[in-house]
């Protein structure tokens, strides 16, 4: 480790970058065929990696304008991807905006503020966070299948409804965020208190600020969560209109339908600004997802 | 602290005051509502919800709570109460057979009638602009008029009233193109029979398949046989033991449970089943934490140039949504024009049956599930890497220990215990990993011999799942005989997740 003769070192460089590139050959194939595949003629895997008649088809369809072939048929686009994204992104934001409200707010009292009964209440959400709302689907489906027949606002194939239910998994973020609040030297709040804030003012002018890069982590955790669900979205939205992207995006390879080459444009249409968001904050989210998890 | 709580609360208290008040009021006449909408048990959340808010942020000494009160108002109503509604239907028959409440079954089968073919009329059509009025020769009344044409018909009533002949009718033939419209028509007469289309020139009055009789039975009308509802099974029973479908929500007791233990056509599956999914879990989380810890090692290796370009292309597939790569795989891994059997055919020339074989469908999903989740343990093994000092390290290397020596004596005891809650949070979350099963195979292929739809690469989840959302059958009761088992083993994973975390509060206390 310390006196390494340079034989044995360039060897064992070879052998690390050698393992590196063949590894990630292996790990961004997915990648590289997906994108040969949405510029591909057609809807079947038959072809080169790299296309040898390119077309747009794919992905003037994905944008959702109709697309006419050079023999002058034209083509529909197949679902309404960018509305799917918009539904996706709308229920994601307004459900992480809340998610983050509540959990900030309540870390910070879970952190600072002397609640009686404040640690079985702690235990209790650290439980109850491993239960994950998936498993009451049925119970879920049951009450909002109820619910929609006083108000339709509240029912199945409702948007609220779905915030509504994203929103209630808060359990996690509200532990991330009291590890961070955890962290921060108690003399700051002291000091506001011998100044004479009340606590909610002490929050809103001196946790509220630090917290900020803690929460874009949180939101951006809790955004990428709620757009990745896809069995609750499943069981509450039935109508094509009113669907997530990744209640959708599963239609296309349906058996008898199976629109592989206008999946692929759908995908990295929908997939790219994600990944670029969540690629700009992983360095922070690292932190972040460590943070939270160890101090208790 | 507590000092400033009651100087800050004197001043603005009335305002505040008036606006826990007016809130309150609100969700007491909404929880009054939902009561009086036969919704008795989101009645009492609400009412549960309204007194809570009151007492908390009404009185002064609740301060503390008024800041985690919307936190646990969500975690309570949306988590627990679920949870345990769950477990309630467990014990019920709730299923697409048994769906609605007793009083919508009685409902639905005292509304069922047929038209009486004794009381035939003629009829005509009158038209009027867009709508059409209904003319009864006969019995001289004419309706009010309706729509029959348009695409999006829905059933109608009209109320007919007496009045002479209109002064021009509609040709039969005219009439019969009508027929779609005309069978969604009820009419009323005025003395409140109902009337309806009942063959190409005739209207006929309704008689209703059953009446209630005063002692809660039915009696059909048609052969005169006795229904009486049976509260154990939720269906009405004639004297010959016949269930009359729809039936009505009602607990069972463990008959869920028993069906559970003693058909063989559920144990057999569930037992399986319940073997994958710990295998499952478990192999996800060891293939992903050797695979991450590996590279995390490889990416700290002081001599290794580009470290920052392999570790964004190795995070890659952390940062693409799930979902997205789950049905990319999907697409890649078809049997038939995929672009994996194309390559292994190309160079082994062999076409491995991925979605229709057993063990190669979990060969594949725990391959893709390595592939999804090698990133997120590569990221926390470079965290808690860095955190083991490096002079333990080169006094190891002084000794004469081999480096595979120096990482499994000295690193890896290091970062074991800070890994190890999360590894448990890993397992779990794997266990209930719905997303991946569901996108990937849909929990096929399927186990041979089943009652309900099983499939072999089903984790515990996707079972109940499928039991509950699949086109076959929706069975809310038995998957939710199924959750409760799986909620078991869940609170013993999380709690055994509290102790480990607690174990890791303590040393970093300690440090």
């Amino acid at each position: 480790m310390i006196v390494e003769r340079p034989a044995d070192l360039r060897r064992k460089k070879i052998l690390a970058h050698g393992f590196m590139i063949i590894f990630l050959i292996l790990i961004l194939f997915p990648f590289l065929s997906v994108i040969s595949i949405s510029f591909r003629l057609g809807n079947f895997a038959t072809g080169d990696l790299i296309p040898r008649n390119p077309t747009l088809e794919h992905w003037v369809l994905a944008f959702g304008f109709d697309y006419t072939r050079p023999d002058g048929t034209v083509v529909e686009p197949p679902y309404p991807v960018l509305l799917w994204m918009w539904n996706s992104i709308k229920i994601g934001v307004i459900a992480g905006l809340g998610v983050l409200a509540i959990a900030t707010i309540s870390a910070y009292a879970f952190s600072r503020i002397r609640i009686r009964g404040k640690g079985t209440l702690l235990d209790g959400l650290f439980l109850i966070q491993m239960f994950p709302t998936t498993l009451a689907l049925v119970a879920i489906y049951a009450i909002f299948d109820a619910m929609g027949e006083i108000s339709p606002l509240l029912g199945l194939d409702s948007h609220v409804a779905l915030i509504l239910i994203y929103m209630a998994g808060v359990t996690l973020h509200i532990w991330t965020i009291k590890g961070y609040f955890d962290g921060i030297d108690t003399a700051l709040d002291k000091a506001a208190a011998i100044d004479g804030a009340t606590p909610w003012q002490t929050f809103r002018f001196i946790f509220l600020p630090l917290a900020v890069p803690m929460m874009a982590v949180v939101f951006v955790l809790a955004f990428i969560g709620f757009i990745n669900d896809y069995p609750i979205a499943s069981v509450l939205i039935r109508s094509e209109d009113k669907m997530t992207l990744a209640v959708g995006s599963r239609l296309y390879l349906n058996e008898f339908r199976y629109l592989w080459g206008d999946f692929a444009a759908a995908a990295i249409l929908s997939g790219l600004p994600i990944t670029v968001v969540f690629l700009i904050a992983q360095r922070y989210l690292v932190r972040g997802l460590s943070d939270g998890a160890v101090k208790g | 602290m507590s000092s400033s709580v009651t100087t800050a609360t004197g001043a603005s208290s009335l305002p505040r005051l008036a606006f826990v008040g007016l809130t309150t009021l609100v969700l007491l006449y909404a929880a009054f509502y939902l009561y009086a909408q036969s919704q008795p048990l989101f009645g009492a959340v609400l009412l549960a919800l309204a007194c809570g808010f009151a007492v908390i942020y009404g009185a002064n000494r609740f301060y503390g709570a008024r800041f985690i009160f919307p936190g646990i108002a969500a975690v309570l109503t949306f988590i627990a109460l679920p949870i345990g509604y769950t477990i309630y239907l467990g014990f019920t028959n709730y299923s697409s057979f048994n769906l609605l409440s007793f009083d919508r079954a009685t409902e639905v089968l005292l509304s069922r009638g047929g038209a009486d073919p004794s009381t035939e009329q003629p009829f005509a059509v009158a038209a009027e602009g867009d709508q059409f009025r209904i003319w009864l020769p006969d019995s001289g009344l004419l309706s009010d008029p309706v729509t029959l044409t348009g695409k999006a018909l829905a059933p109608v009533t009209a109320a007919l009233a007496p009045a002479d002949a209109p002064a021009t009718l509609l040709e039969t033939r005219d009439a019969i193109r009508l027929r779609e419209g005309l069978g969604l028509l009820t009419l009323t007469t005025p003395d409140g029979m109902q009337i309806v289309n009942s063959g190409l020139r005739t209207f006929a009055s309704v008689t209703p398949e059953y009446a209630q009789q005063p002692d809660g039975t039915l009696i059909r009308a048609s052969d005169e046989t006795v229904l009486t509802p049976d509260h154990s099974t939720g269906f009405y029973v004639a004297p010959d033991g016949t269930q009359v479908p729809p039936g009505w929500r009602v607990g069972i007791g463990f008959g869920n449970f028993e069906k559970v233990f003693t058909s063989e056509g559920i144990r057999q599956p569930l037992f399986s089943i319940f073997i994958w999914t710990v295998v499952f879990a478990a192999a996800s989380v060891g293939l992903t934490f050797a695979l991450g810890l590996t590279l995390a090692v490889i990416l700290q290796w002081e001599h290794l140039r580009f470290k920052t370009l392999y570790r964004i292309l190795l995070i890659l597939p952390y940062a693409v949504p799930a979902f997205i790569s789950i049905l990319v795989f999907r697409g890649l891994f078809n049997q038939n024009f995929g672009e994996i059997n194309m390559i292994l055919e190309g160079i082994f020339g062999i076409r491995p049956n991925w979605f229709t074989d057993g063990n190669l469908a979990r060969i594949m999903i725990l391959i893709v599930n390595t592939w999804l989740g090698y990133p997120y343990m590569m990221l926390l093994a470079m965290g808690f890497l860095q955190g083991v000092p490096e002079d333990h390290k080169k006094a190891a290397a002084l000794e004469g220990a081999s480096s595979a020596r120096v990482f499994f004596t000295i690193t890896l005891p290091q970062i074991m215990p800070p890994f190890l809650p999360l590894l448990i949070a890993s397992f779990a979350f794997n266990f209930n990993n719905l997303v991946l099963i569901l996108l990937l195979t849909t929990g096929g292929p399927d186990i041979p011999g089943t009652i309900i739809p099983a499939g072999r690469t089903d984790i515990l989840a996707s079972f109940t799942y499928r039991m509950a959302f699949d086109d076959s059958g929706t069975q809310f009761g038995l998957a939710g005989a199924i959750t409760l088992m799986i909620f078991i083993v869940v609170a013993a994973m999380s709690y055994l997740n509290l102790v480990q975390m607690r174990r890791a509060a303590t040393r970093h206390a300690g440090k």
